[in-house]
């Protein structure tokens, strides 16, 4: 069974030292893949995404999600980590991290965790604008049910 | 019954949390959006749309035809806007 470690966490991500980690004292691991999602500045006008979650209920589904794709895809390890809070343009919001010994699976589990993520994770995003004032919640977007559905369809 | 908002359902009902015990007429999801909506104003327009309302009972994703009896927490959000 794959080494799976997720957190929720509202402090700035360690990406180098987690892409590390997953692999460190190991020699059983072929290939490393990471996705790292950042906050845009969408062209200046934004300030600050605020990231709500549901506590309890983000952890568990992030758990859920990462032991699915580690059931589906032959990994070594998953990462995933995700933050709450005020972000900056530049700052991470999300993490993923996937070992395997070949890798398709790295790369696919990584993937499919990024696709849940998007639809399952309970986390909401406002937006706030350059002057500081709200701008309103990021409304969900059709092509990420899209990308979950692949997953699914056969 | 512990219910939980989010994100704008939680800005327009205003308030987070409340604990609130449905008549027995209340059975699904859905009847509880229902319920819940003629409880004035704020709710109304919080849950205008209830396609738009996603549901969470006891941290676990649900539709609006589950059941509710004996749960204990039910969240109601927008669609997710992680990752």
């Amino acid at each position: 069974m794959a080494t799976i470690r997720t957190a929720i966490t509202a402090e700035p991500l360690d990406i180098a030292g987690e892409i590390e980690a997953i692999h460190r004292g190991r020699t059983d691991i072929g290939a490393v893949v990471s996705f790292t999602g950042l906050c845009r500045d969408e062209a200046g006008r934004l300030d600050a995404l605020e990231l709500e979650h549901y506590p309890g209920m983000a952890e568990r589904e992030v758990g859920r999600i990462a032991r699915q794709a580690a059931e589906r895809w032959d990994v070594t390890a998953l990462t995933v980590i995700h933050r709450h809070g005020k972000i900056r343009p530049g700052e991470t919001i999300v993490l993923v991290v996937a070992a395997s010994v070949h890798r398709h699976a790295a790369f696919e589990a990584a993937e499919f965790i990024m696709d849940f993520l998007k639809t399952h994770a309970p986390f909401w995003k406002k937006e706030h604008a350059s002057d500081g004032t709200p701008l309103g919640w990021v409304a969900a977007k059709i092509a990420d049910d899209d990308a979950e559905a692949r997953w699914v369809a056969d | 019954m512990k219910l939980r908002y989010f994100a704008w359902v939680r800005e327009r009902i205003g308030a987070a949390e409340e604990t609130l015990e449905p008549p027995a007429a209340v059975e699904t999801v859905g009847d509880l959006i229902s319920w819940l909506r003629g409880r004035g104003e704020d709710y109304e327009r919080a849950l205008a749309e209830p396609n738009a309302i996603r549901v969470a009972l006891d941290h676990d994703h649900a539709e609006h035809d589950a059941p509710i009896a004996g749960v204990r927490e039910v969240a109601l959000f927008p669609p997710m806007t992680g990752g």
